[in-house]
């Protein structure tokens, strides 16, 4: 159930269902690769993981795999797309779980192919850990629409 | 937000030059390039250089922000130099252990105790 918000934000189309605690809340946002953009939507969905009564370590875990998702999905999904084009964050927040889709508009990735960050001879390059800390801090990760498609759930500790 | 405009503190007691951030939050892509520049700058302008980097109020970091380290980590080393990190949040710190960063930086609880782990 989603319910189209009545007033104009700069994050385009936000939708919510719920909000007093203890409901389920979700929404919907389209954010372009622009800080306040994506802070709005981190925003968001911290707001509702604060209402469902999450714990600051939780909120702490969703920052980070939204924060790389988010980056990940403008960095490398989008990479040599124009930079107007926005991705879409789907989210649902029960008292129980979290669950965020991210899904970017580029021709999609095989997330098998990244190479692992923790291994000594890639420990000193400078990139490739964004998915690692997914999904360390996420209770579980699947890509879907050939890598377009993040989901990543959190279940409440 | 002018791109000129510095986003580290920079002090520098005897040969150890201490930087801090201005931001709490180390996640945009543009103010993590300019905090690499800057660090490069800083740090090109010595030989030997020791730096350390005090992550006192720093609440996120992203992915982004551990490669800008690893290149500073490099690119000191390159010139004999020595970086210390410390005053990192718990949370913070468990990003370094989940991305085993904690194994090639050198991390103290302290800006004191890095200051004296210099060699």
């Amino acid at each position: 159930m989603t319910i189209p918000a009545n007033n104009p934000s700069p994050t385009p189309e936000p939708a919510r269902a719920g909000g007093a605690s203890g409901e389920r809340m979700s929404g919907m946002a389209r954010p372009r690769n622009k800080r306040d953009e994506i802070d709005a939507v981190e925003q968001e969905v911290l707001n509702a993981v604060d209402a469902c009564g999450f714990p600051p370590a939780s909120r702490f875990a969703l920052r980070v795999a939204l924060e790389e998702a988010m980056v990940n999905a403008f960095l490398h999904g989008h990479r040599g797309l124009s930079e107007d084009i926005a991705i879409e964050v789907q989210y649902t927040v029960t008292p129980h779980e979290v669950e965020v889709r991210v899904t970017d508009q580029g021709p999609g990735f095989d997330p098998n192919a990244i190479p692992d960050p923790t291994m000594d001879e890639n420990l000193e390059l400078p990139s490739g850990r964004g998915m690692m800390l997914i999904r360390a801090y996420m209770t579980s990760v699947e890509h879907d629409m050939n890598g377009r498609r993040i989901i990543m759930k959190y279940a409440r500790p | 937000m002018p791109a000129s405009e510095s986003r580290l503190k920079v002090k520098r007691d005897g040969s150890v030059i201490e930087v801090q951030f201005r931001d709490r939050n180390i996640l945009d892509e543009a103010n993590i390039q300019q905090i690499g520049e800057e660090i490069k700058g800083i740090i090109e302008a010595e030989t030997k250089p020791k730096l350390l980097i005090n992550f006192s109020d720093v609440d996120h970091l992203s992915s982004a922000a551990l490669g800008t380290l690893i290149t500073v980590n490099n690119r000191i080393r390159a010139l004999s130099g020595q970086l210390r990190l410390s005053n990192i949040d718990p949370q913070i710190l468990q990003v370094f252990v989940i991305t085993k960063l904690n194994k090639i930086f050198e991390i103290h609880d302290n800006a004191d105790k890095a200051r004296a782990s210099f060699k």
